[in-house]
């Protein structure tokens, strides 16, 4: 694409816009975040960040470190309440209930948003415990349900092939790659509406970096999926909507072909045409 | 030159090392001085008899094994009032055990090298060990059953022999009996003794409580008896042999042969006989119960007593220290009181061990056990059950004495688990306490173990605070039993660490005692090192478990 090209398509940013956001509104919305500041300490890490992220759809953040975008991705399963000092104001709905009510259960949400982090963080237990961990916890102790949970999870993470004969190995004894998948397979055998990824395959070599993306194509199918990258080319590959962010503003949100050739910001298309970041 | 060397850092490794090798060098030296005092106590030596005649006595014969000998410098000789005949330069002296301590009046005698005529080691010379009085050195004359001779000379010891595997197997079970028939029975009878002061305590001490308990106590009396008669059959049939020895001044003993323990001829053992004996000798040593104010026999109760302290303060020291750790780590917030209240616990693992020990006596025994006594157990007052020292306090105290290092260790595995996997649990939907159960814990296993490697092995060498809060000489029982309840908690222990302290400084005889307290510290290192390698092989295998993120 030239730069001209692009030139004219920035023209009809306002017109684009508003069909990117019809677009978005036509889908069902699965979580809706509404003006979230978030603070650590004094420091303000997110800026009045409004967003709806569509359901069975991929969505990626995108932007230069330190922009926020993990920041907000902890957000949906509270996992910034682990870090001391952390204040939040606004909401996050998820199916149209606040997620930082009182009433809300912060494990039982979890159950319901799962989360795959940037490295794999698999428990020192077998592979075959690591993927029943999350029912162990709810009390589901029967081998049979177990086993068929396993064995279906790990086929939803593209492992099951490979494994099926060392359920009973140290899962640390995977290699990088197949440690992340069974973390995925982990996070889908609760069945979890929401997946969280935080740059999942930024620890790993780039044929299980391909196989992670088929997953995630294959997983959208049944989950609404969240993932922040630094990658952009990865952006385009997985994600149907992309947001790019800038220190802890929200600059754009849209579709991802829409957003990658036709950026309705200046800092946007800066970003991607690699101008920083 | 020399700046070049000290450059390249060679003086550095040098240093390093060699601090290393001293290190080994004292450490392999001290368990090398131990055991070979120690061991050296259990080979059967050679008896030896010397004939003897000093300045102003007649020749005559000493017999025991040789022990020691001492060069003393001809000038302090003098001095000392000794004459030197040959005018040399040191006067020689050997230490001889000559045992025969109701005779003589002690194990041991010094004797001069240059007053001994002759020494031979002939093969019928006997070492007779005594349940009383020490061993005995002679000659073996002849064996008699019911006061007549039934066999003499060369044949004697055969018969000796045959004759003492028969009254041992008798006195085995008299003591089988004693212990554990008549113990059990006199258990009963006093558990008996503090219900029915209970049931007059409670005034519900009624006819048909008396009916029942007097019956109750005719039983138990029959049995008694049944029992006493049986120990009467055995030590009557065990009483008619004896033997007649003579000692080296030939004058003619009679030896009740259910006084003995075991009698060699040392000197007609080849050295594979020494050898099984040797082993047999420490199996004794390692198996028996101590007689002769622990100079004599072996120290079973107290390497039980050691084992067992260990292991209840093992038991109740990992509980508290761990979930004080984890409150220290997980849940409080950190800041001014955690580092006050941190500082405090390194503080506590400096405090002296008899300091403990009298916290131990203060708190523990006087008002803990002291008021359980009063709630629980007003029946058997004024005698004290839990309200004097004994085995539940001594641990406690221990435990208290190393909660500070299983704290340290527990929250230094603690911060060691990579936050990434804390958070993994906490995405799948788990609560803090499940995460910790489940994953946290289970992986700072192994640093709580180190943690409890640490207690047990300054608890298993502690003895001052346990002469305060249980440990005793000599502990009629042990506090493990076939009675109910089997764990005696309020029963007072023998430990090897108090053991070698008793009988290095508080027993009568020295000379006797000076290897004891070689062996008894050697066993003691070994417990400890056993123990420890129990504690190591157990976290290895965690270790290997919960093998932590290498990436």
């Amino acid at each position: 694409m030239t730069t001209a090209q692009k030139n004219t398509h920035a023209i009809d940013i306002s017109a684009l816009k508003r069909e990117d956001r019809k677009s978005v509104e036509q889908l069902e919305t699965c979580i809706k975040v509404e003006n979230l500041d978030l603070f650590y300490g004094q420091k303000q890490a997110l800026h009045g960040v409004n967003m709806e992220m569509p359901r069975k759809k991929v969505t990626a953040y995108i932007g230069p470190s330190g922009c926020g975008k993990s920041t907000l991705l902890r957000c949906i399963n509270r996992m910034n309440d682990l870090v001391d000092g952390v204040s939040i104001k606004g909401k996050i709905l998820l199916d149209g209930e606040d997620i930082y009510d009182k009433s809300v259960n912060v494990a039982a949400l979890r159950r319901r948003v799962g989360m795959v982090f940037q490295k794999p963080n698999p428990f020192p237990k077998t592979i075959y415990e690591n993927v029943a961990y999350g029912l162990r916890i709810q009390g589901i102790n029967d081998r049979r349900i177990l086993d068929e949970v396993v064995e279906k999870s790990l086929r939803g993470a593209a492992l099951w092939d490979e494994m099926k004969d060392r359920l009973n190995d140290n899962a640390l004894g995977m290699s990088g790659g197949q440690q992340q998948r069974l973390v995925i397979a982990r996070a889908i055998a609760i069945e979890p509406e929401v997946i969280l990824l935080d740059e999942p395959a930024s620890a790993l070599d780039p044929i299980s970096t391909l196989k992670i993306e088929e997953l995630i194509n294959e997983l959208k199918e049944k989950y609404t999926i969240v993932i922040v990258t630094h990658n952009m080319q990865q952006a385009a590959r997985v994600s149907d909507f992309t947001a790019f962010m800038y220190m802890g503003e929200l600059i754009e949100f849209g579709e991802t072909s829409e957003l990658f050739t036709n950026p309705a910001k200046k800092q946007t298309e800066d970003y991607i045409t690699g101008r920083y970041g | 030159m020399i700046k070049a060397w000290f450059k390249s850092g060679s003086p550095w490794i040098w240093m390093t090392a060699g601090a290393v090798s001293l290190n080994l060098i004292l450490v392999v030296g001290l368990l090398l001085l131990i055991a070979v005092r120690g061991l050296g106590h259990f080979w059967p030596a050679d008896i030896i008899e010397y004939r003897y005649q000093d300045r102003d006595g007649p020749e005559s014969s000493i017999i025991g094994e040789a022990v020691a000998t001492s060069l003393l410098p001809a000038a302090q000789a003098r001095a000392a009032g000794h004459e030197l005949l040959d005018n040399g330069e040191y006067l020689v002296q050997h230490l001889v055990k000559t045992g025969n301590r109701d005779i003589l009046g002690s194990d041991f005698r010094w004797i001069q090298q240059q007053y001994i005529h002759s020494q031979s080691t002939p093969d019928d010379l006997i070492m007779v060990e005594r349940r009383e009085w020490g061993n005995f050195y002679g000659r073996l004359l002849a064996v008699k059953e019911d006061g007549a001779v039934i066999a003499q000379g060369e044949q004697a010891w055969q018969v000796a022999q045959q004759k003492l595997a028969a009254v041992l197997e008798q006195h085995d079970e008299i003591d089988s009996l004693q212990d554990h028939e008549v113990g059990a029975i006199n258990y009963e009878l006093e558990r008996l003794r503090l219900k029915q002061r209970a049931l007059e305590l409670k005034n519900v001490w009624n006819d048909a409580a008396k009916q029942e308990f007097a019956a109750l106590k005719q039983t138990y009396e029959k049995q008694y008896q049944a029992i006493q008669q049986q120990i009467g059959k055995l030590s009557k049939e065990s009483k008619r042999y004896s033997l007649v020895v003579a000692e080296a001044g030939q004058k003619e003993i009679s030896l009740p042969l259910n006084r003995v323990v075991k009698m060699t001829r040392p000197n007609t053992m080849s050295v594979l006989d020494k050898c099984i004996e040797y082993v047999g000798n420490f199996a004794t040593f390692v198996s028996d119960e101590p007689r002769e104010a622990n100079t004599e026999g072996g120290i079973f109760p107290a390497i039980f007593g050691t084992v067992l302290m260990v292991m209840l303060m093992a038991v109740v020291v990992t509980p508290f220290g761990v979930i004080a750790a984890v409150y220290l780590r997980e849940y409080a917030k950190q800041g001014f009181i955690t580092r006050v209240i941190r500082i405090a616990v390194n503080n506590l693992a400096g405090v002296p061990s008899i300091v403990y020990g009298v916290f131990g006596l203060g708190f523990f025994v006087y008002i803990i056990g002291g008021n359980i006594d009063r709630l629980f157990f007003p029946e058997a007052a004024p005698a004290p059950v839990f309200g004097t020292p004994g085995l539940l306090w001594a641990s406690l105290t221990l435990a208290l004495m190393t909660l500070p290092v299983v704290i340290v260790a527990t929250e230094e595995g603690l911060s060691r688990i990579p936050k990434s996997i804390r958070e993994g649990s906490l995405a799948l939907g788990a609560t803090k306490a499940e995460t910790l159960w489940r994953t946290v814990l289970p992986m700072a296993s192994p640093a709580i173990m180190t943690g409890l490697i640490l207690a047990v092995a300054r608890a298993a060498g502690e003895v001052a605070p346990l002469m305060l809060v249980g440990v005793v000489k000599l502990a009629p029982t042990l506090p493990l039993d076939g009675n109910f309840p089997y764990l005696h908690l309020d029963r007072k222990f023998m430990h090897l660490g108090f053991h070698i302290y008793d009988v290095g400084f508080q027993s009568p005889n020295v000379e006797a005692a000076r290897p004891l307290v070689y062996a008894t510290s050697l066993l003691l290192v070994m417990v400890i090192i056993g123990l420890n390698m129990f504690a190591i092989s157990i976290r290895n295998n965690l270790r290997e478990k919960y093998r932590a993120l290498e990436n």
